[in-house]
């Protein structure tokens, strides 16, 4: 194991990736020399010459080439600077990437990952902080990804590289500089395996992402005054970790879903949903969702503290259930 | 054009006239209800996919359009497994999943027909980068329309083949319309080939309905592209004979237009030349329709006889092993 960060821990990842499978390539905005936007791809232009490429800002040549270079055997990992931008870029990932293989008759394979970063917190406003993975667990052919832990983010990073299929890695800013410890050398984590990050009987939290952390921060609170919370980290959307989610309400009968999207047409409700129609008889009390409001994302610091969740609003939910 | 052989000319006809027995027989169908979905035929413009096509091997790869099934049949494509992908039948080559406008074969380098339009540009530009990483000699194609060069994926993907200097040759069929909307009221340009002025890569404008040009401008772009001296942009004059889809009239084209470009026929065109030079007599150009006739009838009735996809099968596929 080695302490490294969440941003260290990607770039470990694909590192390793790299060094394994000659196909692997990296290209996005200002990804090699510069580093990337956020210092994710730092040092891997030199690393490895000619796999790490700068491309013109051309959101559609990015995602389009790849699904291009993809079909024709390579692996792409390319570089969305920030998830808010992939409406630049949707048909390509959307049409193209995540349709190929069925619309072919099985024949085709689409192997790229289009890793992009999302959130907000940051005082970023509304065309840089936005969480819309829903878009992409809506479309069939697509897998989602959202780490929240530095080790998670190296494993699952490996997974997404060799899977077969268009994989959305989304990454979160607030994680980026977070620490943890980290397995060295190759890691893999399977897709469509959730993670209990904290223990508990009286209810289960479901979070990914930033939230995971927020939903653990408030089961500390909650554990002081007698309440014990499960934390469960969905780390991949799609495919989704049915099981796991469904066990722990079976043990603590409350569910509390925690999404930092905002409500309508969110991936909560969706949760909320299999929890209804697959373990209504497990439920003890309405599920709550935990969300962010169905606004733009404000540019204010107060307002968007009011437009987020946090782990005040956990709580109370997590109350209201009792 | 002195240098196209006897035979090359000959294997343009029976490619171009393959092309158009398809799309006539294909017309036919949809007119009497017998094939479900949309149909946009490529009749009127076959010298363009059998001239760019005739320099390609299996490993080059091609984008194509919604009007794809010129292209499929010049790279290589079964005009049995297409019609019974028109079908929606199993045998097809999607396995009737995909229907006219998503007729592939990635082992014969098709990376698809194409519901979107222009979506196939940044696609092709992605495939010819993978043959540059891997050096490995092949190129990409690139078929489009004159209105899909107004999308922005046209300039994204123009743009970035020329920065990273790719092996992809963009190919313009220019047959006058976006849809109804006359290239006149969609551009202000006459020459689609300008555009590459924007962005440092040769472009040239042609006859699309002389096979021999086609084939002589495109051999000396994708010899380039071989050589890794980048792509370029061939825009091929031309008209289609049919509607936008079959069911379209077609109104909105000027009579006179349409009358004059039908004396141009392509075919037509090689007959003549075939004739001229004294390659093929008129006895043996029916002999080869005969024959051709033939294979399209054959492929309507392995299609008709071919069972459909079973319902349990629905799910197959969506996501890679």
């Amino acid at each position: 194991m080695k302490k490294m960060t969440y941003a260290e821990a990607i770039r470990d990842g694909m590192r390793v990736e790299m060094q394994r499978d000659a196909n692997v390539y990296i290209a996005g905005e200002d990804v090699g020399k510069f580093g990337g936007c956020f210092g994710v791809t730092a040092g891997l232009f030199d690393e490895f010459p000619g796999r790490v490429l700068d491309t013109p800002i051309s959101e559609t040549a990015i995602v389009g080439h790849a699904v291009g270079a993809a079909a024709a055997g390579l692996r792409p990992v390319v570089e969305i600077m920030f998830i808010d931008f992939m409406g630049v870029c949707m048909d390509e990932l959307f049409n193209q990437a995540a349709k190929m293989r069925y619309m072919f008759g099985g024949k085709a394979k689409v192997p790229m990952v289009v890793r992009t970063p999302c959130g907000g917190g940051m005082t970023a406003s509304a065309q840089h902080s936005q969480c819309i993975e829903a878009w992409f667990t809506h479309i069939p052919g697509i897998k989602t990804i959202m780490p929240s832990t530095p080790a998670d983010a190296k494993g699952l990073m490996a997974a997404a590289i060799r899977d077969d299929n268009p994989v959305m890695y989304i990454e979160h800013k607030q994680l980026l500089a977070m620490s943890g410890e980290v397995p060295e050398g190759e890691y893999v984590i399977p897709l469509g395996k959730a993670d209990i990050k904290r223990a508990g009987s009286d209810v289960t939290i479901v979070a990914w992402s930033w939230m995971l952390h927020k939903a653990l921060a408030a089961a500390d609170q909650l554990a002081k005054e007698g309440i014990s919370a499960e934390v469960v980290d969905l780390r991949t959307l799609v495919p989704l970790d049915k099981e796991c989610i469904l066990q722990s309400v079976a043990k603590t009968n409350r569910l509390v879903v925690v999404n930092e999207a905002v409500r309508t047409s969110g991936f909560a409700g969706e949760i909320a949903a299999i929890v209804v129609e697959e373990g209504f008889d497990l439920l003890d009390a309405p599920i709550v969702r935990v969300t962010a409001l169905d606004i733009p994302v404000p540019f204010n610091a107060k307002l968007e503290a009011v437009y987020l969740p946090n782990e005040t609003k956990i709580i109370a939910a997590v109350k209201s259930l009792f | 054009m002195s240098d196209v052989t006897k035979e090359q000319l000959l294997d343009f006809y029976k490619t171009m006239l393959t092309i158009r027995k398809f799309e006539d027989k294909a017309a036919e169908l949809f007119a009497a209800g017998r094939l479900p979905g949309f149909v946009h035929l490529y009749s009127g413009e076959e010298a363009v996919a059998t001239g760019v096509c005739a320099s390609l091997t299996n490993k080059d790869y091609i984008t194509s359009t919604h009007r794809g099934h010129g292209h499929l049949i010049a790279k290589g494509g079964q005009v049995d497994k297409m019609m019974a992908e028109l079908f929606a039948k199993v045998t097809g080559y999607c396995k009737g999943r995909g229907g006219s406008m998503h007729i592939a074969d990635v082992d014969l380098g098709i990376l698809g027909a194409n519901g979107i339009v222009g979506a196939g540009q940044p696609i092709a530009v992605g495939a010819a980068f993978a043959n540059q990483y891997l050096k490995n000699d092949a190129v990409s194609v690139c078929f489009f329309g004159d209105a899909a060069s107004n999308r922005g994926t046209f300039h994204e993907a123009l743009n970035l083949a020329s920065v990273w200097k790719l092996p992809v040759i963009f190919v313009c069929e220019n047959n006058r319309f976006g849809i109804s909307m006359n290239q006149k009221d969609h551009m202000n340009i006459v020459d689609v080939s300008q555009r590459a002025i924007s962005y440092g890569i040769p472009g040239i404008t042609i006859d699309g309905n002389d096979v021999a040009a086609v084939y002589e401008t495109a051999k000396d772009a994708i010899s380039r592209a071989r050589k890794g001296e980048g792509p370029s942009l061939i825009e091929c004059k031309t008209w289609r004979h049919y509607g936008h889809f079959q069911g379209d009239a077609g109104l909105y084209k000027d009579a006179q237009e349409q009358e004059e470009w039908l004396k141009k026929d392509p075919i037509l065109k090689l007959e003549d030349k075939l004739k001229v030079l004294k390659f093929a007599k008129d006895t043996e150009l029916k002999e080869i329709q005969e024959q051709i006739q033939g294979q399209i009838d054959a492929a309507v009735a392995f299609a008709e006889n071919s069972p459909e996809p079973s319902p349990e099968d629905v799910l197959a596929d969506v996501y890679a092993p």
